[in-house]
C-alpha cells in the first residue's frame, strides 16, 4: 500500500475514478457530496454532466454504457439524491448495464440518527444493485472503488453502488492503485466446459429444425461475441431471431435473421421458436415477454442455455445442455468444435425447414398499409421505417434510444439494426422516462452520431427536464415523438383485454412540443400528416441542436403482432383482422402483465 | 425444525460460508423474501479464528427446481464464498439447542423431570415452581421434548435453529 496520505477522500476517490479510466460522471450536487464537487472543481481530467434529475443521470450513465461497453458513472448526494437514482439502477439490474453509483451520505458519527436528507442507501439499494458498499473508513475508499468497478463490468454487469459519508470524503485518506489480486469470494466464471461444448455441438449438427436465440449477453460480451455471433449463423445455416436486448449482434437486414421474438415479434420468429427440435439460447434469460405461456414453450425441442449467470439456467425454463461462461468465448469454442466435429449437418432437413420458415416470412407479420395521400394520417409503423430509411441514407453512425410502450415495439421491428451498441431501451425493467436521458448519455460518448430518443407523448414527459441538460452540453439529440394521445400499450391492453374502457390512459392536456422544445432553446417541428413526414424527419436530422419533431400519428393504431398474455407462440394475433382469437385469452392470462 | 411440505417439495438445508462484512445476512435474507423462498430455520456465526467468514445455516423448501435456484441466487452475491447443499451433498449431521421453560408443581414437575432424563436434558434453572431444560439434538428430538412438555407445564421455548455440517472428511 502507498503510504501516500496527503489526500482528503474525495481527492482518492477521483485519483481512483481516472485509474479506473473514467472520462465522465452524470451528477447532481447537494450536501453530502460537496467535498467531491470541490475536488472535480479543481481537476480538468474528469467530465462532469450536470443532470436535472438523478434518476436521469443513471439512465445517462446506462445511455453510455451500453453505447461503448464501458461503465457509466453516477454521482448523486444523499438522502433524495439517492432515492431518486433507485429507478435507474434497478433498470441497470435488469439489464445487465455496468454502472457505478457514487452516493454521499451523512457523516459516520449521524447515520442511523436520522440526520438532514440521510436515508438508509445502502438499505434500499441491496436490491437495486449487483452490490453495494458503505465506506466507513479511508483506507478502504480506494480498493473499494477499483473493487466496485471490477464487481459493475465483469461476470454477468450490472449496477453497483458506493455510499459514502461525508466525514470519509474530507479527512485524508492513503491511495493504493487496483489489486491485482483475485477477489475474496467474487469469481465469476467464464471459461465454458469443453465437454458441455462438445455436447452442444453434437446436438445441434443433428438437428433437423435448429434456431438460434440470442439476447443481449451477446451485446455485453463486446465485438469479439458479436463476430462469432455473426460467424457462427453463417457456418451453421441456421435461423437466428434475437430478443429485444440483442438487437444489433446479428444484422437485421441478413436472410438468416428473423426478426425479434417474443410478445411482438415476428410471426416466423415465434413460430419457428415453437417449432424447432434444437434451440440455441445464446446470452438470454428466457424471459416472460419471450416465453409466453410456459407449459406452451417450445414443447417439442432440445434446449441448449449459454449464459454467463448459472442462475439463469433452468430458472424459468429447464434446459437439457446448460453451458455456462462469456458469450464470445462459448460462440468461438462452438465454432471451433463446429469445425472439428467428425459429424455432417443434415443439409437437406435444414433446406426443408427453411421452405417451412419462408411460408412462416410469406405471411408478411410486419405488413401495415399507409395511405398515401395528402394530408391522410401517419401510421407509426411507417414514420420508424421513414425514419430508418432517411437516417440510413444520411451514412451517419445512428444510436436509436427509446421509451417504454407502442412506440418501444414499433422501433423495434421497423428500425433494422446492423451493429451492436446502437439501441439503447429498457428492456426488463419497462421505464417511461428512460430514453431521453439515456440518448444524452450516448450522445456524450458519440458527439458526432445521430442520436435519436424514439418517444410517445406520455413517456417523454418523464424526464422531459433533460432538455435542459441537452441545451447546456449543447447535444444535438433528437426527440421523435410518436403522438397518439394516448398512453399507447394500456389503451392497447385496454382495448383487447378490458373492453376498451380507457381507464386514465388518454393524454389530456399535453404540452405544445413545438413550443416546448423551443422553450429549452432546442428546435422544435411538427408532422400531422403523411405529406408532411419526409420534410419533417430531414429536418431534424439537418439541424445540429436538439430537436423534437412531434409526429401526430394514427390515435387507435395497435402494436402487432402480439402474444396474448398467457398464450403460446402459435397463438399469436396477426393484425386487427385476427382481434376475434382474443376470446382466447384466458382469467390466468388476464393475471399476468 | 420440522415442516409440513406440500406435494413436490423438498426440504433441504444449505450452509452457506461468507465474508464477515456488514449486511451481508440481510443480503441473504433479502433474496429469500425478496424471491419468494422458504426458510424453515436459520443460524448464523463467524466460523474462523480471525472472525473474517462466517457460516450461515438454512433449511428451506421448495421444488427441486426451486431449491436448485436458491443455491445459484446464493452463489451469485460478491461476499459468498462458496454453497453446499448439504441435503443432496451426502450424509450430513444437524444439531440443535432448546432451552425449554416449565412453569408447574407437584406430580407434572416431577414427571417433566423424569422425561428430562431420558431425552438428556439438562436442568440449568430452577425455582420452586419451574425448570429450564437445555436441549441439543435433531430437531425431531426437540420437537417431541417439547411436545412431551405441553401437559407438564410449558411456558416458554427458545431454540437456535440448526447447525449442520457434513459427515466424513468432506469440507465446506
Amino acid at each position: 500500500m502507498t503510504a501516500d496520505v496527503q489526500q482528503s477522500g474525495a481527492e482518492v476517490l477521483l485519483r481512483a475514478l481516472r485509474d479506473q479510466g473514467v472520462e465522465v460522471i452524470f451528477g447532481y450536487p447537494g450536501g453530502a457530496v460537496l467535498p467531491i464537487y470541490d475536488a472535480i472543481f479543481q481537476q480538468n481530467s474528469i467530465r462532469h454532466i450536470l443532470v436535472r434529475h438523478e434518476q436521469a443521470a443513471v439512465h445517462a450513465a446506462e445511455g453510455y454504457a451500453r453505447s461503448t461497453g464501458k461503465v457509466g458513472v453516477v454521482l448523486v448526494t444523499s438522502g433524495p439524491g439517492a432515492t431518486n437514482a433507485v429507478t435507474g439502477l434497478v433498470d441497470a439490474l435488469m439489464d445487465s448495464i455496468p454502472v457505478v453509483c457514487l452516493t454521499g451520505q451523512v457523516p459516520t458519527h449521524l447515520i442511523g440518527n436520522d440526520a438532514f436528507q440521510e436515508a438508509d442507501t445502502t438499505g434500499i439499494t441491496r436490491p437495486a444493485t449487483k452490490h453495494n458498499y458503505l465506506v466507513r473508513r479511508g483506507e478502504d475508499l480506494a480498493r473499494v472503488v477499483h473493487e466496485a468497478f471490477y464487481v459493475a463490468r465483469s461476470g454477468r454487469p450490472g449496477p453497483v453502488l458506493i455510499d459514502l459519508p461525508k466525514d470519509v470524503l474530507i479527512a485524508r485518506a492513503p491511495y493504493q492503485p487496483a489489486s491485482t489480486a483475485p477477489h475474496r469470494s467474487y469469481r465469476p466464471s467464464t471459461e465454458p466446459d469443453p465437454a458441455r461444448i462438445a455436447e452442444a455441438v453434437r446436438l445441434l449438427k443433428g438437428a433437423k429444425r435448429p434456431v438460434i436465440y440470442s439476447g443481449g449477453g451477446v451485446i455485453n460480451a463486446g465485438d469479439a461475441a458479436t463476430a462469432a455471433l455473426r460467424a457462427f449463423v453463417r457456418a451453421t445455416g441456421m435461423p437466428c431471431t434475437s430478443t429485444l436486448m440483442g438487437l444489433g449482434a446479428y444484422p437485421s437486414p441478413d436472410p438468416q435473421f428473423l426478426g425479434m421474438l417474443g410478445m411482438h415479434g415476428t410471426y416466423e420468429a415465434n413460430l419457428a421458436m415453437h417449432g424447432c427440435d434444437v434451440m440455441l439460447n445464446i446470452g438470454a434469460r428466457f424471459d416472460d415477454r419471450v416465453t409466453g405461456r410456459l407449459n406452451a414453450f417450445s414443447p417439442g425441442s432440445k434446449k441448449i442455455h449459454c449464459d454467463i449467470d448459472p442462475s439463469s439456467i433452468n430458472k424459468n425454463v429447464a434446459v437439457d445442455v446448460p453451458v455456462v461462461g462469456d458469450a464470445g468465448l462459448i460462440l468461438q469454442a462452438m465454432l471451433a468444435a463446429w469445425h472439428s466435429d467428425g459429424q455432417t449437418q443434415d443439409r437437406a432437413a435444414l433446406a426443408g425447414w427453411w421452405r417451412q420458415i419462408d411460408e412462416w416470412r410469406a405471411v408478411d407479420s410486419l405488413a401495415f398499409r399507409q395511405d398515401m395521400t395528402p394530408g391522410a394520417t401517419i401510421k407509426p409503423q411507417y414514420a420508424i421505417q421513414r425514419l430508418y430509411e432517411l437516417t440510413q441514407a444520411t451514412g451517419r453512425d445512428t444510436f436509436i434510444s427509446t421509451e417504454v410502450g407502442q412506440h418501444q415495439m414499433w422501433a423495434a421491428q421497423y428500425f433494422r439494426f446492423d451493429k451492436p451498441n446502437r439501441w439503447m431501451t429498457s428492456g426488463g425493467l419497462g421505464t417511461m422516462g428512460y430514453g431521453l436521458p439515456a440518448a444524452m448519455g450516448t450522445q456524450i460518448a458519440h458527439p458526432d452520431a445521430l442520436v435519436i430518443d424514439v418517444a410517445g407523448e406520455a413517456s417523454i414527459l418523464m424526464n422531459i427536464q433533460e432538455m435542459a441538460t441537452l441545451a447546456q452540453y449543447r447535444l444535438p439529440v433528437k426527440v421523435f415523438i410518436l403522438n397518439n394521445q394516448y398512453m399507447g400499450m394500456v389503451r392497447q391492453w385496454q382495448e383487447l383485454l378490458h373492453g376498451s374502457r380507457y381507464s386514465e390512459s388518454y393524454s389530456e392536456a399535453l404540452p405544445d412540443f413545438v413550443k416546448l422544445a423551443e422553450a429549452f432553446h432546442g428546435v422544435g417541428l411538427r408532422a400531422t400528416s403523411v405529406d408532411d413526414l419526409d420534410r419533417v424527419i430531414r429536418e431534424m436530422i439537418a439541424v445540429d441542436r436538439p430537436v423534437i419533431a412531434d409526429i401526430c400519428v394514427d390515435q387507435k393504431e395497435n402494436c402487432f403482432p402480439m402474444i396474448p398474455s398467457g398464450a403460446a407462440h402459435n397463438e399469436m394475433i396477426l393484425g386487427p383482422g385476427q382481434q376475434a382469437r382474443t376470446a382466447s385469452i384466458t382469467n390466468e392470462g388476464m393475471m399476468l402483465v | 425444525m420440522t415442516v409440513m411440505l406440500e406435494p413436490g417439495q423438498q426440504s433441504a438445508t444449505i450452509s452457506v460460508l461468507v465474508e464477515n462484512e456488514a449486511g451481508v445476512l440481510a443480503r441473504v435474507i433479502g433474496l429469500f423474501s425478496g424471491r419468494g423462498y422458504n426458510i424453515d430455520s436459520l443460524t448464523v456465526a463467524a466460523v474462523d479464528q480471525d472472525g473474517a467468514r462466517s457460516r450461515i445455516n438454512v433449511v428451506t423448501s421448495g421444488t427441486p427446481m426451486v431449491i436448485e435456484q436458491i443455491k445459484a441466487q446464493l452463489d451469485r452475491l460478491v461476499p459468498v464464498h462458496r454453497v453446499a447443499d448439504l441435503t443432496r451433498e451426502g450424509p450430513h449431521l444437524s444439531r440443535e439447542l432448546a432451552l425449554v421453560k416449565v412453569v408447574s408443581s407437584g406430580a407434572e414437575r416431577s414427571e417433566a423431570l423424569r422425561i428430562a432424563e431420558a431425552f438428556r436434558a439438562r436442568v440449568i434453572d430452577a425455582t420452586v415452581g419451574s425448570f429450564v431444560f437445555e436441549l441439543t439434538g435433531t430437531s425431531e428430538k426437540v420437537e417431541s421434548f417439547i411436545a412431551l412438555m405441553v401437559p407438564m407445564g410449558l411456558a416458554e421455548v427458545s431454540r437456535t435453529g440448526i447447525a449442520a455440517i457434513a459427515r466424513g472428511t468432506s469440507v465446506l
